[in-house]
């Protein structure tokens, strides 16, 4: 398996640069929404200078853009590049445009209409609050432009299979497949949600909704979401970072094991964000706390399978002893510049994994649910490895797909390090102040932050503070990064090739087990069905025996219902 | 898959089994619990706080754009509360702080928990679920009151 290259047609080739540039875009202004979040809680602003509105108009357009917009984006991306590099053929370009232009639309309408403040509702958009419809409309047209470019891989994963018998499946391939059979199923949950209930309730078509029913779907989504997030970092940490470190991947099979895991466990445990939700029973709760257990797992693993992989490149770098392979890692090399976008994000989800354990650990979900512990916790995890290994796949890529060299490879190298020291400064201001009582989703410079009001609670002052701190930290990485980014996007290309030839640091592995029963994906998409089922009916049962009534629509600017 | 992936992967699960037997303790031998679901309970639309027995009260909670009904509640310490919380109108959240006390108060559904005050003193609960444009004002208090102060003040509420 050396180092080979792909060419991607021309068309595809403009495809895949407009995916990451655009988002890119959307990912600065998201970002920028963020820093003025910190300012606002600490009441240093009261009003956003340049998009104008308030805290929560900020919040769901950063919520929307880091969080939807961008991952879905990178996530496509990163899958129209390694599924035809890995099986060595090419894209159907038109259903692929096609996919990109339904999610650019999708994006573009969804960010116009929270922009004018048509939808302040936040990313997980809970009825009764309503929003313009063409807010549900563009995030609909966004997943279903998603679901298309993984309906393009299909027929060329079948392709393969039936050209290569008894050949295992590239890791990297059973790796996107995995993150988009979890989005895929997911999806589904919101998608009866938007459409069968809130587009048609905010069009007045219907006059109520019902809200925990609503909820409840939602979170059959938001949690997988989660891993549709994570896994493509888990895509790269596999198979690039044991190549790029200059080691092999520990163990083939783990990975497999890992993917096949998140395939069963990732769906049925979404109500461990509804532990403190009326209407669902706390056995089956409980029961979706245990499935949390069994998905924590597979990431414990990989823990221990990429850490292993270090320690053989260390050791093959020069290391010895017993911790001095560590400092024979490529930490600082700026040749090597996507190292570390890779390794700040792994030690950075020992935190963020820590911090998941405690969230859903049942009654431990009391002291800490919807607390500022909460954006503490998923900064460390969806801001943290998901969005590190993001820009580095993304600068990665483009320089790739638009046959450039990467321009400014010092500030690539260095701009994770500022970030991440930023953002354990930030997450710890939220965390804690989190842990001592301060509401997440919560403009507090404008109550409990502000000395002349009546709800002023001095204990929290110093965790908004250092929470501004970190952030500006962090503002100050992304638009160090932003510069090699730009910089090699506007630069003069390498060669004047039709199309791109593209190459991947794809790893070895130095334990390769046949692992026959981890090749196909039928027998556990099987398996999650039946556990979904299982563990989802009770749950809707119960949400509708004990809920009464519908909710007619509100704006968030009155206490009056819309009709 | 070589010996030290499979003791890693042992001893992972071992550690996650570890942990869930503490949930389990916590939820049976302490008795510390999530809220489930209630449909033995009529709908309310107004606040009402009743004495159910001696040191025990049945509190009736509405939530609204933005306030919480009732928004000052005052007891005697060792007070005993079964606590109902719901929502008139959009989705809020109410936790009391230094209280194992965290609830959804969603339209539609009511919410369940008991608590007991053994100190003195304020609890603060904020709204802690985006709830509209003033969602940062929606806060209400516990006041926990000493024996002695309450007779001169002239009993609970
Ligand atoms: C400069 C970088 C960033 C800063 C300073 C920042 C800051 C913040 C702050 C202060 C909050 C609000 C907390 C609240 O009121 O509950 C927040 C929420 C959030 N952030 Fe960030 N953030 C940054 C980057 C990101 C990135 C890169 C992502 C995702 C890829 C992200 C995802 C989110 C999400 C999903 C929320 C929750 C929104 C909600 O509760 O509706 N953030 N962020
Ligand atoms: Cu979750
Ligand atoms: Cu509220």
């Amino acid at each position: 398996m050396e180092n080979y290259s792909f060419r991607f047609s021309k068309s595809s080739k403009y495809l895949n640069a407009t995916l990451l540039i655009i988002p890119m875009v959307l990912l600065f202004i998201g970002v920028y929404g963020g820093f003025m979040q910190t300012l606002f809680r600490a009441g240093i602003v009261q009003s956003d200078p340049f998009v104008g509105g308030d805290y929560y108009k900020g919040l769901t357009f950063h919520g929307v853009l880091n969080a939807i917009v961008f991952t879905t984006f990178f996530a496509v991306a990163l899958g129209n590049a390694l599924i035809p590099y890995s099986l060595q053929k090419q894209l159907n370009s038109k259903i692929a445009w096609a996919s990109g232009i339904l999610m650019l639309v999708g994006s573009v309408v969804a960010a116009v209409v929270i922009f004018i403040g048509e939808a302040t509702v936040l990313y997980t958009f809970y009825p009764p609050l309503k929003a313009h419809p063409l807010f549900y409309i563009g995030l609909t047209l966004l997943v279903v432009g998603s679901w298309l470019a993984f309906y393009n891989w299909i027929p060329m994963y079948l392709e393969w299979r039936r050209e290569n018998e008894g050949i295992k499946t590239p890791l990297a391939v059973v790796g996107m497949f995995t993150t988009f059979i979890i989005w895929f199923i997911a999806s589904l949950a919101v998608a009866v949600e938007i459409l069968a209930m809130l587009l048609p309730w905010s069009l007045g078509l219907v006059d109520e909704v019902n809200v925990m029913l609503a909820r409840t779907l939602f979170w059959f989504f938001g949690h997988p979401l989660v891993y549709f997030w994570l896994l493509p970092a888990y895509v790269m940490y596999y198979s690039f970072m044991p190549k790029i470190a200059g080691g092999k991947l520990y163990s083939d099979m783990a990975g497999r094991l890992v993917f096949m895991m998140f395939i069963l466990f990732s769906i049925p445990v979404g109500t461990h964000h509804q532990y403190m939700d009326p209407a669902i029973g706390a056995q089956w709760k409980l029961l979706h706390g245990v499935f949390t257990f069994a998905v924590a797992l597979p990431s414990l693993i990989t823990a221990f399978t990429l850490a292993a992989s270090l320690e053989y490149a260390g050791r093959k770098n020069g290391g010895t002893g017993l911790f001095g392979w560590m400092w024979k890692l490529p930490y600082f090399d700026k040749e090597k510049w996507f190292f570390p976008y890779l390794i700040l994000g792994l030690i950075i989800f020992i935190f963020g994994g820590i911090g998941g354990i405690i969230n859903a650990s049942y009654q431990m979900n009391i002291v800490i649910h919807n607390t500022a512990w909460v954006p503490g916790h998923f900064h460390l995890t969806v801001a943290g490895p998901v969005l590190l290994a993001f820009l580095g796949g993304s600068l990665y890529l483009i320089g790739q797909f638009m046959n450039k060299e990467i321009r400014f490879k010092g500030w690539a190298m260095i701009s994770p390090y500022i970030y991440t020291i930023g953002l354990f400064i930030m997450s710890y201001g939220l965390k804690i102040g989190g842990l001592k009582g301060m509401p997440r989703r919560t403009n507090t410079g404008a109550s409990y932050a502000n000395p002349d009001s009546i709800l002023y609670q001095p204990d929290w002052i110093t965790y908004i503070d250092l929470s501004v701190i970190g952030g500006s930290i962090m503002f100050i990485g992304i638009i160090m990064y932003l510069v090699p980014f730009f910089g090699t996007v506007f630069a003069k290309s390498v060669s004047d090739e039709e199309g791109a030839v593209v190459t991947f640091p794809i790893s070895e592995p130095l334990h390769d087990e046949p692992a026959t029963w981890l090749r196909n994906f039928k027998p556990y998409v099987i398996i999650a069905i039946i556990l979904i089922i299982l563990s989802y009916t009770p749950v809707i049962l119960d949400v509708l025996e004990a809920t009464y009534g519908g909710s007619l629509p509100y704006s968030p600017n009155s206490p009056i219902p819309l009709r | 898959m070589d010996k030290s992936e499979k003791t890693a992967l042992s001893l992972s699960g071992i550690l996650l089994v570890v942990f869930f037997g503490a949930i389990m303790y916590a939820s049976i031998a302490k008795n510390i619990d999530v809220p489930t679901c209630i449909t033995d309970m009529d709908p309310f639309v107004s606040d009402t706080l009743f004495e159910t027995g001696s040191d025990s009260y049945e509190l009736h909670m509405v939530a609204r754009m933005w306030a919480f009904q009732p928004s000052t509640v005052r007891l005697p310490v060792g007070s005993t509360v079964d606590l109902y919380v719901t929502s008139q109108d959009i989705i809020h959240g109410f936790k009391i702080d230094r209280k194992n006390v965290n609830l959804m108060a969603v339209p539609g559904a009511i919410n369940y928990v008991r608590v007991t005050f053994d100190e003195p003193g304020e609890y603060l609960y904020a709204c802690h679920e985006f709830c509209g444009a003033a969602h940062h004002t929606m806060a209400g208090r516990f006041i926990i009151e000493d024996r002695n102060d309450l007779t001169d003040a002239g009993g609970p509420l």
